[in-house]
Formats: C-alpha cells, sequence, structure tokens
C-alpha cells in the first residue's frame, strides 16, 4: 500500500519443479512479475488443492529465492514441510500445475545502512528466507555468520548454501545427529562474540524465536525476527493471524502479521504473550468488577 | 500492476460500450448500485487492501468491517480453522473504531468512488444508535448494515438476531438516527428456528432491507491437544458448506417478503453461486470468504454472474431476483 515498491500481484503460476530436501519439498514456481519486487523476508500466498477444492483459504510461504530473469518470466522458490491436507497437495503436484500465485507479500527484513557484522539463525525450514537475505547483506559488505538448528539432521535445511555464503556457520540438532546437541541459543552466544554481532536476523518456530530475543536483549542486539503465524488470506483483511506488538510509544497492539510483519523486532513482540490478549493492549475487553 | 494476461484488474465496466442492452444496475431499498456484487462486512476490511489486486470502485458497493464505538483488540489467537469447503472464525470484532473509520476509512472510500455499506456493531441497544448517529451525514455511506448476528460478542447469548424483540429494538433505535434517505440493513443470523420472524420484526421496526446470512455457530476440535481449535472455543462458520443455508434463509424471507430488498451472502465463491442467490430472492450478493482464497474474488464473480445472466437471457438483474419461486404455490394468489 504506501510501499509501492513491493505491491503485490495475483497472477497464474505453475510448478516448475518440485524435489525432497530430507524431511521438506522444495518447489519451484513461474510466478511472473512476483521475482523482480521482491526483497528477503516477504512471502507468497498460495491457493491450493485445485478447482473446486474444499480447501478455501490461502497458504503462506516465505520466498526460498527468487530469479526475475530468464525464460519463465520470472519464479519463485519455497521450501515447506507437510503439514496438512493443502500442503500435502501442493508437495504431489507434477511441473505445470497451475498454481494461483499472489506476492510478495508483508514487509521485509530490514537491511542495515552500514556494512555491519550480521549473524542469521533459522530453525528448520525457517531458515529459507535467510538465504537472499544473506546474499542482500553480502552485497552491502556485512559480515555474515549463520547458526542453522533442527530436531535432527534432516530437518536442517541450507547448510551448503550457508557454507557457501558466511564468514561461518555453526549447527545445531535436538537429538545430536549434525553438529553441536542442544538448540541454535546454545551456539548463539559464542558465535555473536566471535562475529562481533550487531544485528540477529531469525525465522523459525515461536519458540525459537522468543529465545533468541532474550539472547539478543541480553546482549543489546537489534533482532530482526520474521514470525509464521497461521493466516487464512495473507493481504490483511482475515485478522486470523494477529500477535500482540509492542509500538515504540509502549502501546500494545494486537498486529497483522501479514501485512504489519512477518518481519518484526525482537523486542517488540510480546513473546510469552503469544495466543493471549494481555490485558493492556489497546482495546482489550475491559473486565467487569 | 501490468494489464497483461496475468493481470485480475479485467472487471467489465458495468455499463460496456459493447453490450448496450444488457442493464446490470440493482436497487437497494431506493439506492441505485452499478451491479450487484458487493464485499461482505469482515471479509474486506475497508476495502484498501483488496485495492491492490482489483477497483473496489467498481464494484456495487464494498461492505466495510462491522465497526464498534470504541477500539478493540478482538480475541486471542488461534482464531481460525479450515474445516470442510469452510472455515471457523473467532475474531472477536477487532477494529480501531468509530472515530478512526470516520476519520480514515469512510474517506478513503469515497475518494476512490467507491460505495460504502457501513456495517456497524454494538453491545447494546443504545451503542448501535450511538454508532449510528455519528453515521448520520457521511459522505460515501450509502447504506447501513445493522450487524446484530455476530456470533463472536462476549456473551453469546446476547446475538440480538435470535430474539425478534431485541432485533427490532435495535433497528427502531437505528432507523431512527440515520438519515431517511439512507437505507438500514439488518443482517441475519441463519442460527434461528423461524428466520422469517426474525424478518418480519426487522422490518416492521423500520429495516428497509435484510441482510442473510451471518455464519453459523460451529466448532472445531484438535484431535492432537483433544482441545477446541479456536481460543475463542466457538466461532463462525462461512464458505462454501454453508451456501445452501443461505439459499434456504433468502428464499424463505423472499416468499415470505418479497418486497424487502435483501443482500445475499453465504458460501458465494462463482458467478454461478452468486445468481443462486439471486435466483433465491437477492438484489445483490456479498462475497465474503472467497476473498481469503482470492483476493480477485468480488471482481471475477461479477464478471462470472453478468455472463451467467446474460447466458440466462435475463435482460436485467431486476428480473432474475426471486426468479425461482416463479412457480411457487405461494407465488400463485
Amino acid at each position: 500500500m504506501s510501499d509501492a515498491a513491493s505491491r503485490p500481484v495475483q497472477v497464474r503460476g505453475e510448478v516448475l519443479s518440485t524435489r525432497r530436501v530430507g524431511a521438506y519439498h522444495h518447489m519451484s514456481l513461474v510466478a511472473p512479475g512476483v521475482a523482480d519486487p521482491t526483497r528477503p523476508g516477504q512471502f507468497v500466498a498460495l491457493a491450493v488443492g485445485g478447482a473446486d477444492t474444499g480447501l478455501v483459504l490461502r497458504r503462506a510461504f516465505s520466498i526460498y529465492r527468487v530469479n526475475s530473469r530468464g525464460v519463465y518470466g520470472g519464479t519463485v522458490e519455497i521450501v515447506f514441510a507437510v503439514h496438512g491436507a493443502g500442503t500435502a497437495w501442493l508437495a504431489q503436484q507434477p511441473p505445470h500445475t497451475p498454481i494461483d500465485v499472489v506476492g510478495p507479500l508483508g514487509k521485509p527484513f530490514a537491511l542495515p545502512r552500514e556494512p555491519v557484522s550480521a549473524t542469521l539463525v533459522g530453525g528448520g525450514y525457517g531458515s529459507a528466507p535467510l538465504f537472499g537475505l544473506a546474499e542482500a547483506l553480502r552485497s552491502r559488505g556485512c559480515r555474515v555468520d549463520f547458526v542453522l538448528g533442527a530436531a535432527s539432521e534432516d530437518r536442517l535445511f541450507g547448510a551448503l548454501d550457508a557454507k557457501r555464503m558466511a564468514s561461518t556457520v555453526a549447527i545445531t540438532t535436538d537429538d545430536g545427529s549434525s553438529g553441536l546437541r542442544g538448540r541454535v541459543t546454545d551456539a548463539l552466544p559464542q558465535v555473536m562474540d566471535r562475529a562481533g554481532t550487531e544485528v540477529v536476523y531469525a525465522c523459525g518456530p515461536m519458540a525459537m524465536l522468543r529465545a533468541v530475543s532474550e539472547v539478543t536483549r541480553d546482549r543489546g542486539v537489534t533482532a530482526q525476527c520474521l514470525v509464521e503465524e497461521s493466516m487464512a488470506c495473507g493481504i490483511g483483511v482475515c485478522m486470523t493471524c494477529v500477535l500482540p506488538v509492542r509500538d515504540d510509544d509502549g502501546v500494545t497492539r494486537m498486529v497483522r502479521s501479514c501485512v504489519e510483519g512477518p518481519v518484526f523486532r525482537g523486542e517488540q513482540v510480546r513473546w510469552d504473550d503469544i495466543g493471549t490478549v494481555p490485558a493492556d493492549t489497546y482495546g482489550a475487553p475491559v473486565v467487569a468488577h | 500492476m501490468s494489464e497483461g494476461r496475468f493481470s485480475v484488474r479485467t472487471v467489465p465496466a458495468p455499463d460496456r460500450q459493447d453490450e448496450p442492452r444488457y442493464d446490470f444496475r440493482t436497487n437497494l431499498a431506493g439506492v441505485d448500485l452499478p451491479n450487484p456484487v458487493l464485499t461482505a462486512s469482515g471479509c474486506a476490511a475497508a476495502g484498501r487492501e483488496l485495492e491492490q489486486f482489483f477497483d473496489v470502485a467498481a464494484l456495487g458497493a464494498v461492505v466495510t468491517k462491522s465497526i464498534m464505538l470504541e477500539p478493540r483488540s478482538g480475541r486471542a489467537t488461534p482464531r481460525m480453522a479450515e474445516t470442510a469447503s469452510g472455515m471457523l472464525n473467532s475474531i472477536g470484532l477487532q477494529g480501531p473504531g468509530i472515530d478512526h473509520f470516520l476519520e480514515h476509512d469512510l474517506p478513503w472510500l469515497h475518494e476512490r468512488g467507491a460505495r460504502a455499506v457501513v456495517s456497524i456493531a454494538g453491545g447494546s441497544v443504545e451503542e448501535f444508535a450511538a454508532l449510528a448517529g455519528r453515521l448520520r451525514g457521511a459522505p460515501g455511506m450509502v447504506a447501513l448494515e445493522v450487524n446484530i448476528s455476530c456470533p463472536n460478542v462476549a456473551n453469546r447469548g446476547l446475538v440480538f438476531a435470535c430474539d425478534p424483540g431485541a432485533a427490532a429494538a435495535v433497528v427502531s433505535a437505528v432507523r431512527d438516527r440515520t438519515s431517511p434517505s439512507v437505507p438500514v440493513f439488518a443482517k441475519l443470523s441463519p442460527d434461528v428456528t423461524d428466520i422469517v420472524a426474525i424478518a418480519r420484526s426487522c422490518v416492521d421496526a423500520g429495516a428497509d432491507g435484510l441482510s442473510m446470512i451471518n455464519t453459523l455457530l460451529g466448532m472445531a476440535l484438535d484431535l492432537d491437544t483433544m482441545r477446541p481449535v479456536l481460543a475463542g472455543v466457538t466461532g463462525g462458520l462461512s464458505g462454501p458448506a454453508i451456501k445452501p443455508v443461505a439459499v434456504r434463509c433468502i428464499w424463505q424471507v423472499h416468499a415470505a417478503l418479497p418486497d424487502v430488498p435483501i443482500i445475499g451472502m453465504g458460501g458465494v465463491r462463482s458467478g454461478l453461486d452468486a445468481l443462486e442467490l439471486v435466483l433465491a430472492g437477492a438484489s445483490a450478493v456479498s462475497v465474503g470468504t472467497a476473498v481469503f482464497g482470492d483476493p480477485g474474488a468480488p471482481a471475477r464473480v461479477l464478471s462470472e454472474l453478468r455472463d451467467a445472466l446474460a447466458h440466462r437471457g435475463f435482460a436485467k438483474i431486476a428480473d432474475a431476483v426471486g426468479f425461482a419461486h416463479r412457480d411457487m404455490p405461494h407465488r400463485k394468489d
């Protein structure tokens, strides 16, 4: 809307390719006009289920990579896990299946003006939007370090990409099948010390984002967190993807993660209160006495 | 946005020069609309987000999300659950309040040249009346829709549209405070034993028209946690799953009150769905949940409805309204 540069389009795209990557699915979509305006951190909302489907809601996916050149008029790549009927359908679609694509959506990661040291933290396939971000940061002369974590090795995504782009890559798994046994936040403090981290970018499960935000807050470092809330539309009309966010004046509002996010400053999000409406929220129900 | 073949900005102008015989205008209790396709309250915010995908001024009207007197945070999450051919929502009427609406949202629609049907919601007759008073004379508002049927209110027993007396009290108070040139539509709930009785009491209280249907109260359980999916426990069911209920309600009310204009909504996803509601008795049709799956849906439905009517030989929309009733016993008098 006011961000005219990233005004979304709705296009009839199609599946270019799909492949398994560990426990995940990587899908490349032809989506004319979506790739070019996309900035790291933005997402696409796909219609799933085909014509006359009983699946009536859009599915939102972080954009892994885009290619705005080439014979296909622009491609968009996503990485996803099968969670339900919609993603199961998507994972089974052969090349040339038509897919209605809306994007790019949401506010992208804020990029630093100076060539700072940036540490990128990804949990599971939540790392997907961090690789385009790493390229953008590197092109600005930023140092980039990665911390990638997952439950197990097959649920890590992009470790090779990360090694190619970053000064260092730390890997953690809950079961110790790859890298350090533990959580990303077990590795993050040491990485930040070594890299002299000035900004952290994170994407992954809410619990991980909350833990990352605690680490960065304690160290006085800003964190840009990409949340993946459940959405019905992705464009700002359904009001289902809200979470309690404190604005710069200290006022908490239930904000839509699709249009006011999905990237938030870690210290703004009231992680402990997600799934509730804190009593001091703007417009919160008044408790009867 | 490009105007290429991938663009969704393909809304045909209501009076295309190449089809001069076709009259797509509809009349809602004295208000002329260029066509009968509207957004549905709560599914289009105040139009701004959808403007990215099509020209909202090309619709018959934009029905805005129900506005309340005060800003409102809404309920906790999860607020949504997809169900078979539908969804449950429990938003809790999150919104900025009437001041913000009058300052930002309605003027924006008016500047765009869009016609606004303003939906209002309140917890008491007085709140509804106050909202109507605040909106009186507001430029851009062509009609009021009184949401007396939202199931997502704090006291779920307090749905005005489930009681003829309560429904009438709200409608009467709103009608009194509203300019005579602005029709008042009462939005009805299907969750009643006799929707015709509620419709009659609203009309007797001064409603110029009726909007139907609001969502049905429903519920889903998470079989992993074995708890309700929605933080609000129950929610409103919408989407294609409820279209037959909408057709039935519109049918019954149009049969009983054929002169009362109806804005039909409930599960409209295509032009043929819209046609079905028109044939049942709706003079205009709102596209709601379909927008979540397809932001271009209202513009697409408009185009498809136009074709569907033309293919069936209707020279004007008014001829199709309630057409399915023509051979019914209630019409043989």
